[in-house]
């Protein structure tokens, strides 16, 4: 059997009267893309943000390569190998797209305590920063100001500085958002690849993505897991019809 | 390396600030070296100040702390040096110092050790509640030295000779004008390098994104106050020089307009621009001069100035000669 990475136990976060997450359990294995969808408002980012650690849930418990880390914080974590992509970029937007990737890079090697030689010429954090920008397709644009760049291409960025940490999972939170067909298309093509590497729990709004790329599905509604499958599960499933695709039909 | 306007700006600043005082060495016009060396004092104090300010995003309005440590150091260890009282027995004989070099010494390390008890406590917050605690950090030191008798309370300390450097004449004003333009330099190259560096690319990154440095697996909380330390150290160090430039050190140093003032150097030359407090409180000096000569007031011209900055030239001064900065890299 494939190795566990990541373990969320019956999570429950509340945010006043609303429900975010309601006894989420669900877990992450080496190789595979682990597909979480639901519609807006489901709660996807709220999980997301439990497994980083920028949330803490109410109860249950996160564990990540077999430890558990409900109590560490976001650093801790990420050094433990967990990479993520936000769903709404954040990125140090007056730097250049390298300098981005080479904070990456910088993040992944954790030792940032060097006050004297220039951190842009130091070719340990050069090359995997550039590997990294040409991997997702952003080399070309390595000299840009990241707040000069498209959506899309900023959301392309942010896969880049997760590759740079070399982690042992990635969490993404909607990398397709603002790519357009051809970049969702090309995106895919490289996650595909990319599980390979490391897993990849991947929430996504779109549906031939997640079909085309996720080994399993889970499907996400007022807080509340209501199915785990492979696609052809999933798509048959008659709850899941109801409550979230059927939704998308109508739509 | 790119000779970019901002370069040529920056090299064209520093030779002024050394030209002027020379000038008025060769004219004896002593008075004027004394301007540029309180210009290059501030300037340092500035600089310690951008490096939270600017490269870190920390809005200290605290500053003051540390420039004051820096002067009663110079002023404790000279008044004792002057009267021959030892300031410690135990566990050895200390009777002061009038020696720059160990003056020096002591204001960097009891500002650094300052900067990181209230960098420790205040940069737990941040916005406007980081501004009021180092304001009220400030506060309470500039009280506790009005109160402190044994130093001269409100009424200050003064120190009959200028301290003593090694190889120097430092009662020659423009000896000492070099003593400080050589430090100035100094600091300048090391915050140019901090900025370009590991820890310089990391710091300004939690200051424009906090989620994406601890993403990448970076504390903010410990960058910022190493941070901290150094741009108080920097700041304690411009204090000492400028209670040694007046023979005077009183409360007044640790007062919040004086912290106002430092800002006020890094905001008229350009908050993050390298050379931005050297452009400020060269300005700032200059104005006091000129204006103040007609009239008492001249503060609400200094003041308008300041607005029309804010308005209209997020770069300061330095942003308004040569242009947006580039991102290096
Ligand atoms: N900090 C917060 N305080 C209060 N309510 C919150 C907070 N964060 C999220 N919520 C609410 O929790 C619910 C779940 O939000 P979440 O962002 O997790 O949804 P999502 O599934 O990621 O949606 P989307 O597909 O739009 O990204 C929403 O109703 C949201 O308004
Ligand atoms: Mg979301």
């Amino acid at each position: 059997m494939a190795d566990l990475v990541l373990q969320t136990n019956k999570l429950n976060k509340s945010f006043g009267a609303l429900k975010a997450s309601s006894d989420v359990s669900l877990d992450l294995l080496t190789g595979e893309i682990h597909a979480l969808i639901g519609p807006n408002g489901a709660g996807k980012s709220t999980l997301i943000k439990q497994i980083a650690g920028n949330i803490a849930p109410d109860s249950g418990t996160v564990e990540l390569l077999g430890r558990d880390v409900t109590r560490l914080d976001t650093v801790a974590r990420a050094r433990m190998g967990l990479g993520r992509t936000f769903q709404i970029s954040a990125l140090a937007m007056e730097y250049t797209v390298l300098q981005n990737a080479v904070l990456g890079a910088l993040g992944g090697q954790g030792r940032p305590f060097r006050f004297f030689r220039n951190v842009m010429k130091d070719p340990g954090l050069l090359e995997p920063a550039r590997d990294a920008l040409e991997r997702v397709g952003l080399v070309d644009d390595a000299g840009r100001r990241t707040a000069d760049l498209s959506h899309g291409q900023r959301r392309q960025l942010e896969v880049a500085v997760a590759l740079t940490l070399q982690p042992k999972l990635f969490l993404m939170d909607e990398p397709m958002a603002g790519l357009g067909a051809a970049g969702s298309k090309e995106l895919t093509g490289f996650l595909d690849g990319l599980r390979q590497q490391a897993p990849i729990l991947l929430v996504e709004h779109d549906m031939d993505a997640v079909f085309a790329l996720a080994d399993r599905i889970s499907v996400l509604v007022y807080g509340q897991i209501i199915a785990t499958g492979t696609a052809d599960e999933i798509r048959a499933n008659a709850e899941v019809r109801r409550a979230y695709l059927g939704e998308e039909d109508a739509a | 390396m790119m000779l970019t306007r901002e370069r040529l700006l920056n090299w064209a600043m520093i030779a002024a600030l050394l030209i002027v005082p020379l000038a008025a060495w060769s004219l004896d016009e002593p008075f004027i070296i004394t301007l540029a060396t309180k210009a290059a004092i501030l300037a340092l104090a500035g600089v310690g100040l951008n490096i939270a300010l600017g490269l870190g995003g920390m809005i200290s309005l605290g500053h003051a702390a540390f420039f004051g440590i820096g002067g009663y150091a110079m002023g404790i260890l000279a008044a004792h040096a002057q009267n021959y009282e030892p300031l410690f027995a135990w566990p050895f004989l200390f009777e002061g110092s009038n020696q720059m070099p160990l003056i020096w010494l002591v204001a960097v390390v009891f500002s650094a050790l300052a900067a990181l008890v209230i960098g420790a406590l205040s940069l737990r917050t941040s916005g406007v509640y980081f501004i009021m605690i180092t304001l009220a950090f400030g506060q309470m030191l500039y009280y506790f030295a009005i109160s402190w008798s044994a130093y001269g309370g409100e009424d200050g300390l003064s120190i009959w000779v200028r301290n003593e450097f090694p190889g120097l004449n430092t009662l020659d004003p423009i000896q000492f004008f070099a003593i400080a333009y050589v430090i100035l330099c100094l600091a300048l190259v090391f915050a140019a390098r901090l900025a370009r560096s590991p820890f310089g690319l990391a710091l300004a990154a939690a200051r424009q994104n906090e989620d994406r440095v601890e993403a990448v697996g970076l504390t903010p909380f410990t960058l910022r106050l190493i941070a901290f330390v150094i741009s108080g150290a920097i700041t304690g160090l411009a204090g000492a020089l400028f209670a040694d430039l007046n023979r005077f050190v009183s409360p007044t140093m640790l007062s919040w307009h004086t912290s106002g003032e430092i800002m006020i150097f890094v905001i008229l030359g350009g908050v993050g621009r390298l050379y931005g407090p050297v452009a400020g409180a060269a300005l700032y000096i200059m104005l006091e001069h000129l204006l103040g000569g007609i009239s008492d007031y001249w503060q609400i011209f200094l003041g308008l100035l300041l607005l029309l900055i804010v308005l209209f030239a997020r770069g300061g001064l330095i942003g308004a000669l040569a242009g947006r900065e580039k991102a290096h890299g």
